[in-house]
């Protein structure tokens, strides 16, 4: 591991090992809240929040924590980030809030965060830790913006509340639907495959 | 009356899976034949019945009281990573024939976003206890009846042809899409 550099732990998470269409971690946010780019802006942000404050904090405890109770450990120092981002959210921005309802602190149980706490910062250093967390928060905020951006665009017309395909345009209702979430999310997965394939 | 709208609208209309996108994981991970789906079902049921009884004690009689609903989250998880080690202890001692049934998929529960999301559900709808016990035993039907569906739909596309990079994940979701729509054929249910 040692001679990868800092700048491939960044990279890695958002094209060979993007978690949401790569090693399909953490799908139920992606499915829930990508009925529009903002709300899948905001619920990346949050968990690009949450990811780094708690992998940080994780590798400055790593070797203070005993083997067996390390998982409990993790989960409550991700429960409490998340809370912080709940009642911030919740603050600054009722709405959004409102809007990403449950799915915020549902983050607590998202595999991602738990899988790179075991997987990574308890094994690695911090400036790494820190870079790993940030490539996966953006490759996850990536894929949720582009399933956000699809299903907005293709379900209403608009993007960031702004008509870019005009009157016409007969929204395919189905897309902000549960269903266009599933089928967006299953054409990504097959086409990020193809994508790998090829290289 | 009430009671029966509770319990259809978490097993067909609200469907846990299919419309709050809640418990995908094993959803997509275990539900390749059907006796594991079964499984798993039955051991989601149990502990979401379990996790409605203490969470709503837990948060109506002290964290309300006490005014410390800001812990709720660190409370709920704690309780239900207790929760499951406890049932996993209990079965493995008292029945070796659940346990091995179950046994492989109760840890995985803990990290099963359903049955966080239960407990923040009720919390956000307002049940009282028996409308929460309710409410726990209509979602797990209903994640056990999608995990059922998909599992039996999945045992047959192993032997059809599947464009490649679609394989897998790809037409499980997609196939998950088409469940959904089919399922919204339910949400005119109970709104006359």
């Amino acid at each position: 591991m040692d001679d990868r550099s800092g700048f491939f732990e960044f990279k890695k998470g958002i094209i060979s090992q993007n978690p949401v269409l790569i090693l399909l971690l953490g799908l139920c946010p992606v499915l829930a809240v990508t009925t529009s780019a903002i709300n899948a802006l905001t619920m990346g942000a949050a968990v690009i929040f949450v990811l780094s404050s708690s992998t940080f904090v994780v590798s400055i405890i790593k070797r203070v924590v005993p083997y067996q109770v390390r998982i409990a450990t993790f989960t409550i120092i991700i429960a409490t980030f998340v809370t912080i981002a709940d009642l911030f959210l919740k603050a600054q921005f009722p709405d959004l809030s409102k809007a990403l309802g449950p799915y915020v602190p549902l983050i607590v149980v998202n595999c991602i965060i738990l899988g790179r706490c075991e997987a990574f910062a308890s094994k690695n250093s911090i400036l790494k830790t820190l870079l790993d967390a940030l490539g996966m928060g953006v490759g996850f905020t990536l894929a949720l913006l582009v399933l956000g951006g699809m299903r907005e665009i293709l379900g209403s017309g608009k993007i960031f509340n702004i008509s870019i395909l005009g009157q016409s345009y007969e929204p395919m209702l189905v897309m902000i639907l549960p269903a266009g979430a599933f089928i967006g999310l299953g054409l990504m997965v097959g086409l990020m495959n193809m994508i790998i394939k090829k290289r | 009356m009430k009671l029966l709208i509770i319990f259809l609208s978490a097993a067909v209309v609200n469907n846990f899976v299919l419309s709050y996108f809640l418990g995908i994981c094993p959803f997509l991970g275990v539900s390749r034949k059907l006796s594991s789906a079964l499984g798993m079902g039955a051991a989601v049921t149990f502990v979401m019945s379990l996790t409605s009884i203490s969470t709503w004690l837990l948060y109506h009689k002290l964290l309300v009281p006490f005014n410390m609903v800001y812990l709720e989250y660190v409370v709920f998880i704690l309780v239900i990573a207790s929760l499951v080690q406890i049932v996993e202890m209990f079965i493995k001692k008292s029945s070796p024939v659940l346990y091995k049934a179950l046994g492989i998929y109760l840890p995985l529960i803990t990290t099963n976003c359903a049955i966080l999301g239960l407990a923040l559900f009720m919390v956000l709808k307002d049940y009282s206890f028996i409308q929460s016990v309710v409410f726990a035993l209509g979602a797990g039907s209903g994640f056990t009846l999608a995990l059922l569906i998909m599992a039996g739909i999945r045992e047959d596309l192993d032997i059809a042809d599947v464009p490649r990079p679609l394989k897998g994940a790809g037409i499980a979701l997609i196939i998950a899409g088409l469940l959904a729509l089919s399922f919204m054929g339910f949400s005119g249910l109970l709104s006359g």
